[in-house]
């Protein structure tokens, strides 16, 4: 019968798409393992990127990735602070969400060349604020949405009681709102920070890249994906390696913060 | 602290998005003048690149990456859409309660790969296999937008699967008593149910695909020349960028932020419509 026939047939494609969507997973995944475990040695880890490791890359790239932590982080969360406790809901707050919203899809790239217009152009250098700025603007829209979602899980009747006991609202917020909302917030932080760790866009024009081990934040700035980008292209089989190295190694970090992101939240939901 | 200083804070730090958008605006409309009074709306036409041989001035035009632009996210859709819907029918109607959840987690994975990787991969695993099928050197629209479809299928299946999700269970359950099959209940039930947010993950889906850099850096070829069969290889916005703007100066530099702004304008409208339009968050 042509209805059930139908019926099986829409069933089997929708099976298929979802093996085909793991097993491009696994495939890149696999890949990844095979060629990087394969070109990683110790002196990646000990050398710098001008003798064939990557040691001065990952410093840099964590170094970037950890300040606009710093950035973002406070920045992020207020603003959720003010959406979630301080708006009352009204048009400001639903336009701000939105154009929030946006902030977090707008292309990498664009960012990019807006911080180069500013914290590049003018001092006629690369320079790791510059990369550190632009991480920091990817991720406070990220923040902002995480905040203000996880602060609307907490109960109401948690900030009545604060009112009730005479707590001043924003005693209240820190004191309770903030502290039951910790966790949630803690693994958006972790998710962001995964996110924003494997950026490449918009570092191109703001930090670039450094050969050398440096902590002049002034200067070029060694950048881990830059290096993979360059790398890449690059013909002779030594850098390709390298390439392959550091793409397993960096794709190692993103996942393991992003599953221990998850762990965190899951193991709270469990009790 | 201070109550009022607090809450101060907190305003100011909202409104910083704000002020963001319109600062990114007005940076590239800045810099993109010299090249907007040079071509004026004609950028958009122009199937030229070319510096003149003193390295200033030179004839610009955004036609070949902005159609590269759009053809590659254009097969990434084509390619995502159905991939997606499937996916997000498997979650919702499909899978057993115990597969859920390990299933619903590598598809997030998925979109936690850096765009870089999917590059590294695509140009030495993908890239060749296309290239023993359809022909071509690997490298092109085809293969920048298969990769990208990937990349994009994540966040499109999973808003499509919450929108699935709100259909009520009562809607489901009278017409699977009526005798309607699995996919007929989908079909005429879930899917008119969850329009809004179906449309909403696919309009937004594709604002990301637009600005998508790496990968598409990898995989698109960079050449300045339109495609005319789906394995050439041409270039995008984002690639263009990506790869001239930190050798180009003067009205080259220009025209690149004239294309910056050019991409800004455009996946800020298709995000706004996704999100104001059919993803309208309620007051809450």
């Amino acid at each position: 019968m042509n209805r059930l026939l139908l019926n099986k047939i829409i069933l089997l494609l929708s099976i298929t798409s979802a093996v085909i969507g793991i097993g491009f997973l696994f495939w890149i995944l696999i890949t990844l393992a095979y060629k990087g475990i394969d070109s990683i040695h110790v002196t990646t880890f000990t050398n710098d990127l001008v003798n064939g490791g990557i040691r001065n890359l990952l410093v840099g790239q964590f170094t970037m990735a950890l300040l606009a932590t710093l950035i973002a982080v406070p920045l992020g969360m207020m603003a959720g602070i003010y959406l979630r406790e301080y708006s009352g809901g009204g048009k400001l707050a639903r336009v701000l969400r939105n154009l929030n919203d946006v902030m977090m899809s707008a292309p990498s790239i664009v960012i990019g060349v807006f911080v180069y217009a500013f914290m590049v152009a003018p001092f006629n250098t690369y320079n790791g604020w510059a990369g550190s700025a632009a991480l920091a603007i990817m991720m406070i829209p990220i923040i902002v949405s995480t905040t203000d979602n996880m602060l609307s899980l907490v109960p109401q009747e948690l900030r009545e009681a604060g009112i009730a006991l005479g707590g001043s609202k924003h005693k209240i917020i820190i004191q309770i709102v903030l502290r039951s909302a910790k966790i949630g917030i803690t693994t958006g932080v972790l998710l962001s920070f995964a996110r924003i760790i494997g950026e490449t866009a918009p570092l191109l024009f703001t930090s670039a890249n450094n050969q050398f081990f440096t902590m002049d934040m002034n200067e070029q700035f060694p950048s881990l994906t830059v290096s993979i980008y360059n790398l890449a292209t690059y013909p002779d089989e030594q850098s390709r390696e390298l390439a392959w190295a550091a793409s397993f190694i960096l794709t190692v970090i993103v996942l393991a913060i992003n599953l221990l992101g998850r762990y965190a939240t899951r193991s709270k939901k469990g009790k | 602290m201070n109550g009022k200083v607090f809450r101060r804070l907190s305003l100011l730090s909202a409104t910083l998005t704000l002020f963001l958008l319109i600062g990114i605006f007005a940076i590239l409309f800045t810099y993109a003048q010299q090249s907007i009074q040079a071509f004026g709306f004609d950028f958009l036409t122009i199937d030229q690149w070319e510096t003149d041989e003193d390295g200033y001035g030179g004839v610009f035009g955004g036609w070949i990456p902005i159609i590269g632009t759009l053809l590659s996210t254009l097969i990434a859709m084509a390619v995502a859409i159905p991939l997606a819907m499937g996916i997000a029918i498997f979650l919702t109607e499909i899978a057993h309660s115990n597969l859920i959840r390990p299933v619903s987690v590598a598809i997030e994975l998925l979109a936690a790969i850096p765009s870089i990787i999917y590059g590294m991969w695509g140009l030495f695993y993908f890239a060749p296999i296309i290239q023993e099928l359809f022909g071509g050197n690997g490298v092109g629209l085809l293969t920048a937008g298969i990769v990208l479809a990937i990349m994009i299928l994540p966040f499109m299946a999973a808003i499509t699967k919450d929108a699935m999700n709100t259909t009520p269970g009562v809607l489901k359950e009278s017409a699977y008593a009526m005798g309607a099959t699995k996919f007929e209940v989908i079909k005429d039930v879930v899917m008119p149910y969850s329009k809004a947010g179906i449309i909403g993950s696919i309009i937004l889906a594709l604002g990301r695909a637009l600005g998508e850099t790496m990968a598409v850096a990898f995989l698109i070829g960079s050449v300045m020349s339109v495609a005319h069969k789906v394995t050439d290889s041409t270039i995008s916005i984002p690639v263009l960028l990506a790869n001239n703007f930190s050798e180009a100066q003067d009205l080259q530099l220009s025209s690149m932020y004239y294309l910056a702004l050019i991409l800004f304008v455009v996946s800020f409208a298709v995000i706004s419509l996704a999100k104001f339009y059919f993803l309208r968050r309620g007051t809450k």
